[in-house]
């Protein structure tokens, strides 16, 4: 009995020190705003290259910017671009800096389950930052019925959602009400998480899609495709030219337009409140976080060789997903940068 | 006074009626469980749960092969590091140590059991994953193993203790060592406890998450080795029910199911060893 | 029971201790080293846990010293971390579970030691013990997709009818927030209650009841007033330690609860509890002083399951020694 059970052993060490010497499999984590497009990424990419797994794990936009930082991750993933400090905190950490590559851009759309109500919303900059302030609390308040008349809201309860941990998502949604709301601004600002005023928590764009999805007169926020293919309605923002725009690719790649020409060298960039009559005002490039120095060239090489598919043949896979592709001006950049990775 | 007696006597049979229905409410919540899991989660198993990996975010088919088989090297490392700790440990409390020694030791393994796993969690980060950079299987059995360590220690050493003095003493008195003692006297007639204790160790942490999360994190592809970071039942089940996709709820009821049954059922088969008694040698 | 290292005569002619180097020889000295290893090793890994929350969260300490218990702002933006709203939310979510859980527990405990015949006893014992295995995920799992809906639907509205003018009962029904966390924590916890209750309760000496019995007590009045009065401290001892598995539980909570960092009079509300907001922020904390302060967090949490648990272990094992003592009066 002993002997089988030490033969056994033996066996399984072997079996575990052989199995890793297989494949290469490549860890990152981060934006859970992107996450139906990477997972189908690296679900297309491993099917092409069987030897390399690229292991993406969607736990938020701040986790994806922490994590790369500490080095536990091989790269990271965030809608909200690393601020400064970050920065230097991860080329302090390393003796090396870390590189911003856009992928795709998206849309977040402010999304609720209003019992009655499958008509989409138009939601003006007040209304939306009254609603996440907890000024405006019920569904039937001027401010939302004024700009729907002919919908009738119910006098319920407003029962906002955001996101529980450091998001790259909520980076956009408060960019956008920063820019649009002085009151916003000064009483919390924008960031991956911030001191929300009112509100549920949902864990991740997933989470934030459950409960609004479970909860009646929810509303929250969070991208495109987890509105569509869950199919929530999704309201109409008014964009800084006075237009209620509905969050097509369209819009989204109407807003970026602007910053497609003018795009800086470290591919940072905001596109909320975009100019422009058909811009969607709370668009948003995803970017993923690269470092500068690789030690294991066999993992800098595959990572090199997934940004240079996915900039190209992934592109193709965005807009069935509803994320919007990147410009071309902005891909012929990109490629170019990808040399920066050493 | 015949009244009083009266309301006494229905109070009493009141009350102790109410503490019967206490009792029915506690247990028929196991059921309910059971059956709610056994209802949807017998809906959804089906071959692709146990075969496939995951697939992307918002297409049907997936299953969680990785998830399994990666809880199952999880939990074979925990075991691997909680049990010899634990066991070897009681050994020595049991046979050699003094009162302040097994006193601290005990103390220690007490603390430790008390833990809530979120700590574990942290402290495994810090510890195992933070200084190699990078998340791996082998901090998360670290982790785990960490919970078993307590309840393999205490349980055992009881077990131990709890082996007759006269068999001590006559192996004794034939002449043997205090180690031959324990490895060919006292261990074989504890091993149905000892046992015991480490399935129920085992099914403790089958099921725990909260560690997983920052030592494990997840994986949606195979995990290689023992160095890369994978995926888990429970975690799956987390990351699952929390979101909002129809299929992705089906699965997590069907992992449920899988999970709670290996733990009822590792629950069951240690209890049933146990009531078999203690193993003494015949007379 | 002390170890023996009794003085046991050996085959030859020299009586007395077995000398150090007999012991190396017959390999004890080396298996008493080996096993002290292991053993030390878990003061150890113990110790070592100790030191990393307490260096691990040196900075946040410092900076906000005993304010972090009293200050409600949890802002990573700013840098302000208060840790009011997750120790309010764990205490109130563990509260609201032994309010559900205690009287149940212990009715169910008296039922089985006084009432039950021992076989039925010791099934019942059996499948109680089978829930206390659990996993919290899929306490979570079910709370998800069972409690809450039965919450905004049903529970949340009735109580508001009913009770709505306490302000416990206020504000709209989301079916998460501390209620339902509450209501989920008691059914995990009472299988502590009632095992040890049970326990404590069996070993009550006989004649404590007898003698209530004795003197025209109904049985009621003998198990309330004479047995469950001489179990209480280990009743207690098993409400302590109930308390403390309820305070760190993880995953259920973070599933029912809400997830917002309010202090609210309302069980409706939607919170967040210490465990909730380690699992949910600690891999993306990027400051520095966020980090360090959910390690202070984890440290609270530490101390008082500590507290608790070595409470509970005292009165325990005190009322048990006491029936013991007592037994044959």
């Amino acid at each position: 009995m002993k002997r089988i059970a030490g033969m056994l052993l033996v066996a399984l060490a072997v079996a575990g020190v052989l199995w890793a010497d297989n494949a290469l499999s490549i860890t990152g984590a981060g934006a859970t705003f992107p996450y139906p497009m990477y997972s189908k990424w690296f679900d297309e990419y491993h099917k092409q290259n069987a030897n390399l797994s690229i292991n993406y794990q969607s736990i938020g936009s701040g986790g994806g910017i922490k994590q790369v930082t500490e080095g536990t991750v091989d790269f990271g993933a965030s809608d909200g671009p690393m601020n400064d400090e970050q920065l230097k905190a991860y080329a302090d950490k390393h003796g090396s800096g870390i590189l911003h590559f856009p992928t795709v851009m998206g849309a977040v759309v402010p999304f609720y389950n209003i019992p009655g109500v499958t008509a989409e919303l138009n939601f003006t900059p007040e209304a939306l930052a009254g609603i996440y302030l907890g000024k405006i609390t019920k569904w039937n308040d001027p401010a939302i019925a004024g700009t729907n008349k002919g919908i009738s809201l119910p006098a319920n309860d407003i029962v906002v959602v955001h996101r529980a941990e450091g998001s790259g998502t909520t980076f956009c949604w408060t960019d956008y009400l920063s820019k649009v709301s002085d009151e916003w601004k000064t009483k919390v600002g924008k960031g991956g998480s911030v001191n929300w005023p009112v509100g549920l928590g949902g864990k991740g764009s997933e989470g934030v899609t459950g409960t609004v999805k479970n909860t009646p007169n929810s509303i929250g926020y969070v991208e495109l495709t987890y509105a569509e293919s869950n199919k929530i309605p999704y309201g109409n923002v008014k964009n800084a030219a006075g237009v209620f725009v509905k969050a097509t690719l369209g819009a989204v790649s109407a807003a970026a337009a602007g910053a497609a020409k003018d795009m800086p060298d470290d591919f940072r960039v905001s596109i909320t409140n975009a100019p422009g009559k058909a811009s969607y005002p709370i668009s948003t490039f995803t970017w993923l976080l690269i470092p500068e120095k690789f030690t294991d060239t066999a993992k800098r090489d595959a990572i090199k060789g997934f940004v240079k598919w996915a900039l190209k043949d992934g592109q193709g896979y965005a807009e069935s997903l509803s994320y919007a592709k990147l410009p071309t001006e902005v891909v012929a950049k990109e490629l170019k940068a990808i040399d920066k990775i050493q | 006074m015949n009244a009083r007696l009266h309301w006494r006597k229905f109070l009493s049979a009141f009350m102790l009626t109410m503490t019967g229905v206490c009792a029915l409410i506690s247990v028929s919540v196991l059921f309910f469980i059971l059956g709610y899991l056994v209802y949807h989660g017998g809906a959804s198993i089906s071959w692709n749960f146990f075969t496939k990996l995951p697939a992307p975010v918002g297409e049907a088919g997936g299953g969680m092969a990785n998830a399994i088989v990666g809880s199952g090297k999880l939990l074979l490392l925990a075991t691997l590091f909680g049990v010899p700790i634990g066991f070897f440990g009681a050994i020595y409390l049991a046979e050699f140590s003094g009162g302040t020694t097994a006193f601290i030791v005990r103390y220690a393994a007490d603390l430790l059991n008390g833990v809530p796993s979120i700590v574990i969690g942290i402290f495994a980060y810090a510890l195992a994953v933070l200084p190699f950079k990078h998340f791996s299987t082998l901090a998360g059995g670290f982790a785990l193993g960490l919970m078993m360590i307590p309840i393999t220690l205490r349980s055992t050493e009881e077990f131990l203790r709890s082996v007759p003095k006269a068999l001590r003493e006559a192996a004794m008195a034939l002449g043997a060592s205090k180690w031959k003692t324990i490895t060919s006297v006292i261990v074989p007639a504890a091993y149905r406890g000892i046992l015991t204790a480490i399935l129920l160790a085992f099914a403790r942490v089958a099921g725990e998450t909260a560690p997983l999360l920052f030592t494990a994190f997840g994986n949606r592809f195979w995990s290689n080795g023992w160095n890369q970071p994978t995926a888990s039942l429970p975690a799956m089940i987390y990351t699952y029910a929390i979101a909002p996709y129809d299929d992705w709820h089906r699965q997590a009821w069907a992992a449920g199911l899988v999970l709670l049954g290996l733990i009822l059922i590792i629950n069951i088969v240690a209890r049933a060893i146990l009531s078999r008694g203690i193993a003494v040698p015949r007379a | 029971m002390a170890t023996t290292t009794t003085t046991v005569p050996s085959a030859g002619p020299v009586a007395g201790s077995r000398s150090f180097l007999s012991r190396l020889r017959e390999g004890d000295e080396i298996a008493r080293m080996i096993t002290f290893l292991f053993a030390a090793s878990v003061v150890l890994v113990t110790v070592l846990l100790v030191v990393e929350l307490w260096q691990g969260s040196v900075l946040a300490r410092h900076k906000f010293g005993f304010s972090f218990f009293r200050t409600s702002v949890w802002d990573p933006i700013f840098d302000q971390f208060g840790a009011l709203p997750f120790i309010y939310g764990t205490l109130v979510t563990a509260g609201v579970s032994l309010v559900i859980a205690v009287p149940l527990g212990i009715g169910a405990a008296i039922f089985l030691a006084e009432l039950a015949p021992a076989r039925l006893s010791d099934a019942l014992e059996f499948f109680i013990d089978l829930l206390a295995a659990v996993p919290s995920v899929i306490y979570g799992l079910l709370g998800v997709f069972i409690v809450v809906p039965l919450m905004r639907d049903y529970l949340q509205p009735g109580l508001k009818k009913t009770l709505g003018f306490l302000p416990l009962f206020q504000g709209p029904a989301y079916g998460v927030g501390f209620l339902t966390a509450g209501i989920v924590l008691a059914i995990m916890v009472i299988p502590y209650i009632i095992s040890v209750s049970r326990e404590v309760l069996l070993s009550v000496p006989r004649d404590q009841r007898e003698a209530a019995l004795s003197l025209g007590s109904t049985r009621w009045e003998a198990t309330w007033k004479v047995v469950v009065p001489f179990a209480r401290g280990g009743i207690m001892g098993s409400i302590f330690l109930a308390l403390a598995r309820a305070l760190g539980e993880t995953m259920a909570v973070t599933m029912v609860i809400g997830n917002n960092p309010i202090v609210s009079a309302s069980l409706f509300s939607p919170g967040y509890s210490i465990a909730a907001v380690i699992a949910n922020e600690l891999t993306e904390a990027t400051s520095n002083l966020h980090y360090q302060s959910l390690i202070e967090l984890g440290l609270v949490l530490f101390i008082l399951t500590f507290v608790l648990n070595g409470l509970a272990r005292l009165l325990i094992v005190a009322t048990s020694q006491r029936g013991a003592g007592m037994g044959n009066a």
